[in-house]
């Protein structure tokens, strides 16, 4: 195997390590912008692809990912599409917790994410949504599964899950669905939905019998570490 | 997929030595990490072989004998069972192991564990008897 194909596949590991907290502390960055934040993270995933097989796996592989996003957020924003004030001050802020986070980027990782990654899990299970897009935007966004792999897993066309997450995306923007975790009757209701989708994963997986292609046992694995997630994060 | 991060054991684990405030927050860090990536499924530190025993099968007849062992570099001061899509990412959960410990000297070792699918064709009623074995077993 040659060295470039081992960084690829360390990559794919960091990713899946990775792109879940990063999606989800993104999204707080832009001020709940799901799926602003989910391109900004496939746009680190892009340069680490570029640039770790030729300088190596870095030694904290989450905090370049991060920087690497936020500069090419900062970037998008001074490309000038969206020069609002807001997106000025964004750009402002952005820059300043850029300043903030070099000495420190050890720091900032050890914040706490977990707030943001719940607010991300409702957000991608938000009911505004068909099931089957929040099954693709859960898979995509807290499992870091591909848009290939998770078409592989249900055995359906890459471009239909592609469609369902560009739609997912455009729906939670146009619903203004916010980037939080709904409190007091809601919260019941919106749990549900999560778990929903966490069992429709599970039984996807499940009903795959032998014989098949190893993706969809794989999401049998992939809802139990949801559902490990979940309970930690849970609100009690 | 489920691995075990081995730590392989060194001089100080060996003599018992109580890990840094610093050693213990970070491998307190370390941990939650695993947790809320939903890949962590337990582990310990052990304690030095001189509190430990073999217990040497021959012929059938057992023969125990005590510790400490010889070459601490083949004993293991502790383990972290994970639970990942695959080898890359166990490693890549290794590679994060806390820098604080044994001062940045540190040797790991990761194995992946058996599932009953790798035997083969189990009997449904033996794997559904393994099943609650495991089941049993759980915290």
């Amino acid at each position: 195997m040659t060295t470039t194909e081992e960084t690829h596949r360390a990559i794919d590991a960091v990713w899946r390590i990775e792109s879940a907290k990063l999606i989800a502390g993104l999204a707080r960055m832009v001020h709940g912008d799901v799926g602003l934040a989910e391109d900004l993270a496939q746009d680190a995933l892009l340069a680490a692809l570029e640039q770790w097989p030729r300088d190596g796996v870095p030694r904290n592989p989450g905090a370049w990912l991060m920087s690497a996003a936020r500069r090419r957020a900062i970037d998008t924003f001074r490309r000038g599409k969206l020069l609002e004030r807001k997106h000025e001050e964004l750009a402002y802020e952005l820059d300043a917790e850029r300043e903030r986070a070099v000495p420190d980027l050890d720091a900032a990782l050890d914040d706490p994410v977990g707030d943001d990654l719940l607010r991300l899990v409702f957000t991608c299970c938000h009911p505004v949504l068909s099931v089957e897009a929040r099954v693709a935007l859960t898979l995509r966004m807290l499992g870091g599964l591909t848009t290939e792999e998770i078409a592989r897993a249900f055995l359906v066309p890459v471009p239909t899950v592609a469609q369902r997450i560009v739609r997912a995306k455009k729906t939670i923007a146009d619903a203004k669905v916010p980037f939080e975790v709904p409190r007091g009757a809601d919260l019941q209701a919106r749990l549900s939905s999560v778990l929903g989708v966490v069992y429709l994963i599970f039984n996807e997986g499940y009903s795959a019998t032998a014989g098949g292609d190893w993706m969809r046992p794989a999401l049998c694995e992939d809802a139990l570490r949801l559902g490990r997630i979940l309970a930690e994060l849970a609100p009690r | 997929m489920r691995f075990m991060i081995i730590r392989k054991a060194d001089p100080d684990t060996e003599a018992g030595v109580m890990p840094t405030q610093a050693l213990v927050d970070a491998m307190m860090r370390y941990n939650q990490e695993l947790i809320d990536a939903g890949v962590m499924r337990g582990g310990e530190g052990l304690q030095p072989s001189v509190k430990g025993a073999r217990i040497r099968f021959s012929g059938g007849t057992p023969a125990v004998v005590d510790g400490p062992f010889a070459e601490a570099k083949e004993l293991i001061a502790g383990y972290t069972i994970i639970d990942v899509a695959g080898r890359e990412e166990a490693i890549a959960w290794a590679r994060r192991w806390p820098v604080e410990d044994g001062g940045g000297e540190v040797e790991l070792e990761i194995r992946q564990a058996y599932t009953a699918d790798d035997f083969g064709e189990f009997a449904p009623d033996l794997r559904e008897m393994e099943e609650r074995m495991r089941a049993a077993g759980q915290p």
